[in-house]
């Protein structure tokens, strides 16, 4: 048997590669990645951007001896009635299975000046895809161009160093894809109190080392460009060897391409007209191939999931429809619950939800981290939503604050079970300081800690004047 | 002080509360029926403190169904009370007759966490001595094995704390992982009180509610949380390079997983906000003096021992280990949970965290007791293992209970006791009727706490005397004289079993010379001298009497090179997710008022007061959507079988979470729904997640 082999280097290829080796894939697996490094964290590159993180930890870890793994070599065709892959560097690698995991590029613009021929980009620009992008910065301010998810982030992400920072995005508001236009004002206040300056519903009309010219004219200064404009899927291979391919390798519940000894995963496939993924749905994908490559056929099904754009310190989440509206029967509408939205401006939280069947449907938590948090899993899971929606937005623990007061029946002291009657009656029979409430009653003997509390009884029991036995006292 | 009496003055004896790891120290006076308590003022780690089971301690000594005579079930099925001949004779004659048959390993033990170190220690010897056999192990299993496996990879060595509990007064920050000190040992907050505690626990326990900072991550994701506050500290720039550079190993390869655990991620996987996590690694990398502990919520998983070592790290990478005023530590649960892991008991191991698998270790022990090394058997089987092997093919046929409940407190307990009742010999030796001396062929009187002597570990590794006060009752032995009696009938010279305690300690301070957790300088004249103790404590070779070793690593760790290994280890689900059919995480624990299997606690009314049944904590919402009540009998089903509990509603704990508390017995067991699922490396059963759905009782889907 000869074998898997993959094309590509990225975190899809690593995840399947390990996975084929810890299954007890019995024949060999290669993996043949363009870049000159073994597979690394793409999620992490803002933390390098940032300066949190040295580029030298962003490596995944080593694949098992058993895996061949080429770095720097790239595929230039695929022979699929030889069942073989031709490299750059003369190789031809035969194989049983094919996986495509080749990944995605970075979408650029058509600005004038900004490639100065096909795939190559002028100086001074270059996206937020590899690790070689967060090299450092030239002098002088960057410009961000998108205001999606990467271009938020990373522009908070210089931000937070201190870098001028421009952000120039064409639709009105920030994430346009996933927010409303309140929701998206919260991002916007964040990264403008770092000091980036938006340029909303504006283009870049013309680039030139050193400057970007805007639609309306205005000149910002650039010492580098970076593209957060997208991305397109890596399927020139797939389309060269014939396979069908519409915005990515189309594959279906198996991750298979037409070819059943072809597969395809991660941010070059498109599976049930979704192409694109996040780091952690290419795992999925690697892990449910691995088992299908081991003999244990498992379909991919897609899990819900969330886009948590990583802003440290600030803290957002999108919840993407869970699948389609389903009408209702009768009078055509769908199936929604409702909608529940907050908006808080000053306080920088905005919150909007969907609700069906009693569950998140879809929307968007933005400023509130805790709301964040509990949305997230709620979503994910398909769980129903809290009775209290409003203390799930808001993030609000409603249950840790008391009023103040003493009932008899609550127990002060847990360590010995003793409540606030035990010792107000200790109290009616002298016991009228901590320490002969201790004795009397055990109370504050324990860990101690309501010590505090017994000793605001004795002085509450002193103040009111009040000595009458408590027992017998009244009819 | 001893147990002596003094002219004029009432008689008191200065001992330890039988039950936590935490060993209050107590003095105790009066006679039997009317014996009192009090804590003792001046031991640092009480402080004159008591929580409400060491108050009632003294009722365990009057419980009106004490076993005061054998008991052996007759052909009538029923048990009845027979002299104590009768019934080691009985259960000699059939010991030899299985091993006769069926080979050494037919016959097994299984001993307790609670057991005295001398027990503990002529437990391990009589198993492996007198009955020959590999088949023993402990229920300390289901508590310390995965901080002891962890903390041996990491340190090379396991002391619960290995610092004093005092210690802990002066920190300035405590991340406390799955341990809720405010209910199962509640002295312990008196040396908390001035740190900002960080609280990991799905539960807003009190200890949550006194805490600083409480992160509630979903049950079974405690391992992704560790790994994400490690990929913090590196990202805040927290990380103690030189320390790490100079005193451990293996950094590189450990950050290689935790870079997959960003702190969203860690938030999708676990439920705690990335914010809090962020707050979390700041209190503690910023802290001067920071310590991070971990307890059963962190550990009793199929994964606990990994969740630990990512702890660990985490500690490690923030410069806490082995520098006085912070440090990493397990808080150690039975009372002798830390004595008794050391003593024998456990399948793996021999005297003195000695290895059954290392010839030397065999060598040494086996010349102490005057036996052939080669005759020594191997490795046994762990607890749950043991226990699931009962009866079965190749299992053993004969089981020997000491110190041990596992009818309440094992996992799966209705296989378990299916597996019990399989036995052609099942023998309990306890001081109250338990549900698993109900099940027994033969039941042996023993003593209890305040009427041996002995010593124990506590969880600062610190050897204390436990004192008699009382003779015990008659018709009662000590285990010391059942080990004696049965090993004598078993062909054992009568002097190979000692029966006076401090003749067996004097052994295992031999057996564990030159040991990892050396007691050879420990004497029961030292301890009643009043020094406090903490092993490693050799023997002085020059005469002078080694102080003992109050904080360890203070220079190296425990390890051939000196160095502290980082464990690489990576987040993975619980053996069972939460699914359609069983929707909420079922997870146990404890509250303040029981101990344990409840033996003991669920005989003294104050206690029953306070805790009278097994409850199933849940939230509001989780209750309406599950049809259920306030103070309704609800069954908290799982694939493995059903508890019947009274529904408590609150919202300390999660909507997606259901708590029961493990002391109770009957149909309101737990660990019913509990299953089967271990940890690779500690065998360690996963008590702490299942997959369960609530229903009203009866109404079963």
């Amino acid at each position: 048997m000869t074998g898997v082999v993959i094309v590509g280097g990225g975190p899809a290829a690593h995840r399947l590669a390990a996975r084929l080796v810890g299954y007890g894939h019995p024949g060999g697996v290669t993996v043949v990645g363009a870049e000159p490094r073994p597979a690394y964290h793409r999620a992490l590159l803002g933390s390098v951007l940032d300066g949190t993180l040295d580029a030298g930890r962003l490596a995944l870890p080593a694949l098992p001896a058993e895996v061949r793994q080429l770095t720097g070599v790239r595929v230039t065709a695929v022979d699929r009635a030889r069942r073989t892959v031709r490299t750059g560097d003369g190789r031809a690698l035969p194989y049983d299975v094919l996986v495509l995991a080749t990944g995605a590029r970075p979408r650029v613009p058509p600005v004038p000046g900004l490639e100065t021929g096909p795939g190559r980009l002028a100086e001074g620009v270059r996206a937020v895809r590899t690790a070689a992008d967060c090299r450092p910065l030239s002098e002088g301010p960057v410009v961000v161009l998108g205001g999606g998810i990467r271009g938020v982030e990373t522009a908070w992400a210089l931000s937070g160093t201190g870098q001028e920072v421009a952000l120039v995005h064409p639709a009105g508001h920030l994430m346009e894809r996933h927010l409303d236009a309140a929701g998206a004002a919260v991002p916007a206040a964040w990264l403008a109190g770092r000091g980036v300056t938006l340029h909303l519903g504006r283009r870049a009309a013309e680039y030139t080392p050193g400057k970007v010219v805007l639609d309306d004219g205005q000149v910002l200064a650039a010492g580098t460009v970076l593209l957060c404009t997208g991305t397109v899927a890596e399927t020139a291979l797939a389309r060269a060897s014939g396979l069908d391919v519409r915005e990515g390798v189309v594959v279906d519940a198996l991750l298979r391409t037409g070819d059943p000894r072809v597969h395809a995963i991660g941010d070059c496939a498109e599976h049930a007209g979704a192409v694109g993924t996040t780091v952690l749905q290419a795992w999925e994908q690697a892990e449910a191939l691995a088992l299908t490559l081991t003999g244990r056929q498992r379909p991919y099904a897609p899990g819900r999931r969330v886009l948590r754009p990583r802003t440290p310190g600030k803290d957002m989440v999108v919840l993407p429809p869970a699948g389609p509206a389903r009408p209702d029967n009768t009078d055509g509408t769908d199936d929604i619950d409702g909608t529940v939205s907050l908006l808080d401006r000053a306080g920088g939280r905005h919150a909007r939800l969907v609700l069906r069947d009693g569950r998140l449907h879809e929307g968007a938590v933005i400023g509130s981290p805790s709301a964040v948090a509990a949305v997230s899993r709620l979503y994910a899971r398909d769980e129903p939503v809290p009775a209290d929606l409003l203390a799930l937005l808001t993030g609000a623990d409603g249950a840790y604050a008391g009023d103040g007061t003493l009932p008899d029946e609550a127990v002060v002291c847990h360590c010995n079970n003793v409540t606030g009657k035990a010792l107000k009656d200790a109290w009616h029979r002298g016991a009228h300081d901590e320490a002969a409430l201790a004795r009397a009653t055990r109370a504050t003997t324990g860990c101690g800690g309501c010590a505090s509390v017994v000793r605001r009884l004795c002085t509450t029991l002193a103040d009111d004047g009040d000595d009458t036995p408590a027992e017998g006292a009244t009819p | 002080m001893s147990g002596e009496g003094r002219p004029g003055r009432q008689r008191e004896s200065t001992t330890h509360c039988p039950y936590c790891a935490l060993q209050c120290s107590t003095v105790l006076s009066g006679e039997r029926g009317g014996v009192a308590v009090r804590p003792s003022a001046d031991f640092p780690v009480n402080r004159g403190g008591l929580c409400q089971k060491g108050w009632t301690a003294p009722s365990v000594l009057a419980v009106p169904d004490r076993l005061l005579t054998p008991l052996v079930r007759g052909a009538d099925g029923v048990l009845a009370p027979a002299g104590w001949d009768e019934a080691l004779d009985l259960v000699a004659g059939r010991l030899r007759e299985l091993r006769a048959r069926h080979g050494a390993d037919a016959v097994a033990v299984f001993g307790g966490g609670g057991l005295t170190n001398e027990k503990a220690y002529a437990l391990g010897k009589f198993a492996r001595v007198a009955l020959g056999t590999s088949q023993i192990d402990y229920n300390g299993r289901f508590c310390m094995s995965s901080a002891a496996a962890a903390t041996t990879a990491a340190f090379g060595l396991d002391r619960g704390l290995p610092f004093p509990v005092t210690d802990l007064d002066g920190a300035d920050v405590i991340l406390l992982a799955g341990a809720n000190p405010a209910e199962t040992m509640p002295p312990l907050l008196r040396h908390l009180e001035d740190a900002d505690l960080v609280v990991v626990d799905p539960r807003r326990t009190r200890t949550a509610e006194r805490a600083a900072l409480h992160l509630s991550p979903a049950p079974g994701t405690d391992l992704a949380l560790a790994l994400g506050l490690l990929h913090l500290a590196v990202t805040e720039g927290l990380v103690d390079k030189e320390y790490v550079d100079a005193r451990t190993t293996g950094f590189d390869a450990a950050w290689e997983t935790c870079a997959a655990w960003w702190p969203e991620r860690v938030e999708e996987v676990t439920g705690v906000p990335a914010d809090d996590l962020r707050t979390a690694v700041r209190l503690l990398g910023g802290a001067r003096r920071a310590y991070v502990l971990t307890g059963r919520g962190a550990e009793q998983h199929s994964k606990g021992s990994d969740t630990v070592a990512a702890f660990v790290n985490l500690a490690l990478a923030l410069g806490l280990p082995g520098r006085e005023g912070s440090g990493f530590g397990t808080l150690t649960g039975q009372g002798n949970g830390q004595g008794g892991r050391e003593m024998g008991q456990k399948a793996d191991q021999l005297p003195g965290y000695r290895s059954l698998a290392d010839p030397a270790d065999r060598a040494h022990v086996a010349a102490v007791w005057g036996v052939d090394a080669r005759a020594l058997p191997g490795p046994g089987r762990s607890a749950y293992e043991l226990l699931d092997a009962l009866g079965g093919d190749g299992g053993p046929r004969a089981l020997m209970v000491f110190g041990s409940n596992p009818v309440v407190s094992a996992p799966r307990a209705a296989h378990v006791t299916e597996r019990l009742k399989a036995l052609d010999l099942l023998v309990v030796a306890d001081f109250v009727p338990s549900e698993t001396a109900a099940l027994a062929d033969v039941v042996l009187p023993v003593a209890q706490w305040a009427e041996e002597e002995g010593t124990l570990t506590s969880l600062e590794g610190r050897v204390l005397r436990r004192r008699a006060h009382l003779t015990p009752p008659p018709g009662v032995r000590t285990d010391l004289e059942v080990l004696h009696a049965l090993a004598v009938r078993l062909g054992q010279d009568a002097g190979r079993f000692p029966v006076r305690p401090r003749e067996v300690f004097d052994e295992l301070r031999r057996a564990s010379a030159g040991a990892r957790a050396d007691y050879s300088g420990v004497s029961y004249a030292r301890l009643d001298a009043g020094e406090a103790l903490y092993w490693p404590c050799p023997a002085g070779g020059d005469g002078a009497a080694h102080p003992g070793t109050p904080r360890l690593f203070l220079d190296r760790f425990a390890h051939p090179d000196g160095r502290a290994r980082f464990a690489s280890v990576d987040h993975r689900p619980s053996a069972r997710e939460p699914d359609e059919t069983f929707p909420l995480y079922g997870t146990t624990g404890r509250v303040l008022a029981q101990y344990q299997s409840g033996a003991q606690t669920r005989r003294v009314p104050e206690l029953v007061e306070a805790a009278p049944e097994t409850v199933v904590e849940m939230h509001p919402d989780t209750a309406r959507r599950f049809g259920l009540a306030d103070g309704q009998t609800a069954e908290v089903g799982s694939v493995h079988g059903a508890t019947l509990a009274r529904v408590r509603l609150t919202r300390t704990v999660r909507p997606d979470t259901v708590f029961v508390p493990f002391h109770f017995p009957g149909a309101g067991r737990a660990n019913l729904f509990t299953g089967d699922a271990l940890d690779p490396r500690s065998r360690m059963p996963e008590f702490k997640v299942s997959a369960v759905r609530v229903t009203p009782a009866g109404e079963r889907p």
